[in-house]
């Protein structure tokens, strides 16, 4: 196919086909983008806690006034999860990835470092919570018995010692890369070294996502369930069933407190990522618009353009041209347009990333986006361009040639 | 002429109503999806209390230990009690609270109702003066009240509703906990948008339901809820002590002018000043006055979401436009015959270029009426999705006049090229090649 009458053809109708060429290149820039938003929205949806999420269960308990053995009343609840049926274990834990609450400290390498290493979110937990969250150890062990202290008796110590942590592999390959965490000290909250014991798979901390790394550091402190709140892995079947048991036995247990959250850890997740799934609804919507009204627009054009070449399309015809090559030539106008609107719509796409980069933290646009996004596009407008073309190729030679 | 530039439009606008349909369509769409983001914008990031936000300034200073980052750094967003009380105390604006945030657990006068949580503010008694909260009954506390830790509160409407009815209950008893404090006023309805005198609490939640002196929460107690920064290697035993190494209440300072605001400066410098001198603060001075305005700027209180979904809405404008161009240009190339013979009959090059913008404006007004309804339905949508501020997003006057300029405003950009070349049409060609 010769495209230098294409060629001229287009130079005597500048407007227009500047304004189709426009239009791709903006359409490009922008979906392609917003694809790649969608992309990354889902993949943070996706991330991992670490956590048998299916099987969890979280209460949290609050009382009404104060009591002074919280500890007591913290292992008599403890005692009385664990007698319900269906739940396989029960914990007390600080916070929770997807929670309300998050703490966090800095981590040293030696004691006194003016500037800490990184920071890391610190779980506190008690007998059994490693176990109940479903973390799964990858090396060194998990905390034995009597390594657990109690929230409160730190707090009050005159100095803050903590013996032993686990961390998560990361948090593990950041501080000490290339090694074996195992038996490395880190400094936490004062100047005495905490050993690492162990290092699990991974736990994502109360907000996961932070562009500075997900940390995360194990403690064996059992907070109150004032500290805290409680953490129940059942069978997944009864979940529902054994919500309302547990938090019914909690308010038994004393009637100065009331369960004030209870909650399925799903239904957590599913909470935190609203706002996420609302974006990615939004973007795609917009880019089903934007490509329709693209496509409508070329399907206008075309239709305006075949209109004011009928003569020139009955010339060719009544020279001998075939129906298929008067097709032909209308679909190859169009692909050399959505081309160079391609090409132009890709390097907007690049900037406009730049841009997002700068102020929202988002990674670069793969290069992947090139040729699917030029494929999408190019499809897009040899159908829009279908229809008129087809109406253009139906002409008979005789009509036009009488006159306009 | 301008009725019968008018008449020609719509005339032509009816002669090709696909064409006209998809032109109106392509604009309502973009008018709609630019609108609906506007006004949510709009709504997140209006003044919270227009008049006095550039006289309202929060108070940050650096207490924290000496550490390796560079002076100058952002210094920590709370105070310690010490400053914070020493502030209130030397009482150098025109009015100043130091407050935290908490939650109460509340039992209702009728026995049969079980207790419930609420959230709580503990402030200083400018609170309810420097915010301009309006009242349905009573007042607040006052200085004395602070001073001597008085078991008073003050209650928000929708829980006067649901604890009394609605009725007036000042004098009457709330039960917190297990303590008793005495109602002494009642808030009318009161939400500042944003949340901005506590952005932790929420940057869109509705404001707290109970109001207790700073004093007297601290005294009970009543669990706090908030963000805390503890720094150095000790481990202090009370954390809410007044010599506790932790950054936890904020401090609002009101002033009566926005001059001021050097002088209080200064003041500030000196504060931390005489704190380095007596040990306390580590680093040098290193202190922050923002006003209402750059306080919500600096913490981004509008969600990068929202941002980005208006430059969405916008980039989409800019396409549907884009289309709105060309497809005007298709129509009035299509009619230049008929440009040539009214050209041939006297009409100017400017009385051509008219009606084509009369033309694109007819355009633009429908296309502005299906944006607003596209806009009020995607509004609607807005509201459906579970975030706080998602009751917020109303379409009010000076948005909806605005959604009707800008499609005008578009409609008559857009039409300006085809206009300008139907202007250009010689009509000596049209004419011969009849």
């Amino acid at each position: 196919m010769d495209i230098r009458p294409i060629l001229s053809t287009l130079r005597r109708h500048k407007t227009a086909a500047t304004l189709i060429v426009l239009e791709i290149a903006l359409t490009c820039a922008i979906v392609c983008n917003a694809v790649f938003l969608i992309s990354n929205r889902i993949e943070r949806m996706a991330a991992p806690t670490g956590l048998a999420e299916s099987e969890l269960l979280h209460l949290q308990v609050s009382g009404i006034a104060k009591v002074d053995n919280a500890d007591a009343l913290t292992l008599q609840d403890l005692a009385t999860l664990r007698g319900l049926p269906g739940v396989k274990s029960a914990a007390v834990v600080n916070q929770l990835p997807f929670g309300d609450n998050s703490s966090d400290t800095s981590i040293n390498l030696v004691p006194d470092q003016p500037t800490a290493t990184l920071q890391a979110a610190f779980y506190l937990t008690g007998d059994g919570t490693v176990e109940t969250l479903g973390l799964r150890l990858l090396e060194g062990r998990n905390f034995l018995p009597e390594e657990y202290l109690a929230q409160s008796d730190v707090e009050h110590a005159a100095e803050v010692r903590l013996p032993t942590a686990l961390l998560d592999r990361a948090t593990a390959a950041r501080l000490f890369p290339g090694k074996s965490a195992v038996g490395q000290a880190i400094y936490l909250f004062g100047n005495a070294p905490t050993r690492i014991i162990g290092v699990v798979e991974r736990l994502a901390p109360p907000q996961p996502g932070n562009p500075d790394g997900d940390y995360v550091v194990v403690l064996p402190v059992r907070p109150s369930y004032r500290q805290g709140s409680y953490l129940l892995r059942v069978d997944p079947a009864q979940r529902h069933a054994v919500l309302r048991a547990a938090a019914a036995a909690l308010e038994g247990n004393d009637s100065r407190r009331i369960v004030s959250t209870q909650q399925l850890f799903e239904d957590m997740r599913r909470s935190y990522y609203q706002q996420d799934r609302w974006m990615t609804a939004v973007l795609a919507a917009v880019c089903l618009a934007l490509l329709v009204v693209t496509a409508f627009g070329i399907v206008g054009l075309a239709s305006f353009w075949v209109q004011q070449r009928t003569r020139m399309i009955g010339v060719r015809r009544a020279l001998g041209a075939s129906r298929r090559q008067i097709l032909g030539y209308f679909q190859t106008e169009n692909f050399l347009l959505t081309g160079i609107g391609i090409g132009i719509g890709m390097v907007g796409a690049y900037a406009i990333n730049q841009l997002l980069m700068t102020h929202y933290e988002l990674p670069r646009l793969p290069w992947l986006c090139l040729p699917i996004g030029a494929l999408a596009l190019w499809a897009l407008g040899q159908i829009a361009v279908l229809g008129p073309a087809l109406r253009a190729a139906a002409l008979p030679p005789v009509v036009v040639m009488r006159g306009v | 002429m301008f009725r019968y530039y008018l008449e020609l439009s719509l005339r032509s606008l009816r002669r090709s109503p696909a064409l006209t349909a998809l032109m109106v369509l392509a604009l309502g769409l973009g008018i709609g999806a630019s609108m609906t983001t506007l006004t949510v914008f709009h709504v997140l990031s209006a003044d919270p209390i227009p008049g006095k936000s550039e006289r309202l300034f929060y108070v940050q200073l650096d207490a924290t230990e000496r550490d390796g980052a560079p002076p100058g750094t952002e210094p920590l967003q709370q105070l310690t009690r010490f400053d914070a009380e020493t502030l209130l105390r030397e009482k150098r604006g025109l009015r100043q609270v130091m407050m935290t945030g908490g939650r109460v657990a509340l039992q209702s006068p009728q026995a049969d109702v079980k207790a419930f949580f609420a959230s709580a503010r503990y402030t200083s008694a400018d609170f309810f003066a420097m915010f301009e909260t309006p009242w349905r009954y009573g007042r607040g506390w006052d200085a004395n009240d602070d001073a001597t830790g008085a078991r008073v509160a003050v209650i928000s409407d929708p829980m006067n509703q649901k604890l009394f009815g609605g009725a007036d209950s000042t004098g009457k008893t709330l039960r917190v906990g297990d303590k008793e404090l005495r109602i002494v006023g009642v808030l009318a309805a009161w939400r500042p948008v944003p949340h901005f005198y506590d952005l932790i609490a929420g940057r869109y939640v509705d404001s707290e339901a109970v109001f207790v002196p700073f004093s007297t929460a601290l005294a009970l107690p009543l669990p706090i809820v908030g963000s805390r920064s503890c720094w150095g290697s000790g481990n202090p035993p009370d954390r809410n002590a007044v010599n506790a190494p932790c950054a936890w209440i904020q401090y609002w300072v009101e002033l009566a002018t926005p001059g001021d605001a050097t002088a209080y400066r200064q003041y500030l410098v000196d504060h931390s000043a005489r704190q380095i001198a007596a040990g306390r603060f580590e680093r040098p001075s290193n202190v922050r006055l923002r006003n209402v305005g750059d306080w919500l700027a600096f913490k981004q209180v509008v969600p990068g979401d929202v941002r980005l979904q208006l430059w969405l809405a916008f980039g989409f404008l800019l396409v549907c436009l884009t289309n709105t161009v060309g497809l005007l240009l298709a129509k009035c190339l299509k009619r230049a015959p008929e440009i040539g013979v009214r050209r041939a009959l006297g009409a100017t090059r400017r009385a051509i270029f008219a009606q084509f913008l009369v033309e694109a404006g007819a355009v633009g007004v429908a296309g502005g009426v299906l944006g607003l309804g596209l806009a009020l339905l995607g509004l609607w949508g807005v509201r459906q999705n579970p975030a706080s501020y998602a009751q917020l997003a109303q379409l009010d006057a000076p948005m909806l006049v605005t959604t009707l300029l800008l499609a005008l405003l578009a409609s008559l950009l857009a039409g300006l090229l085809p206009a300008w070349r139907a202007c250009q049409v010689t009509p000596a060609i049209q004419l011969k090649s009849q």
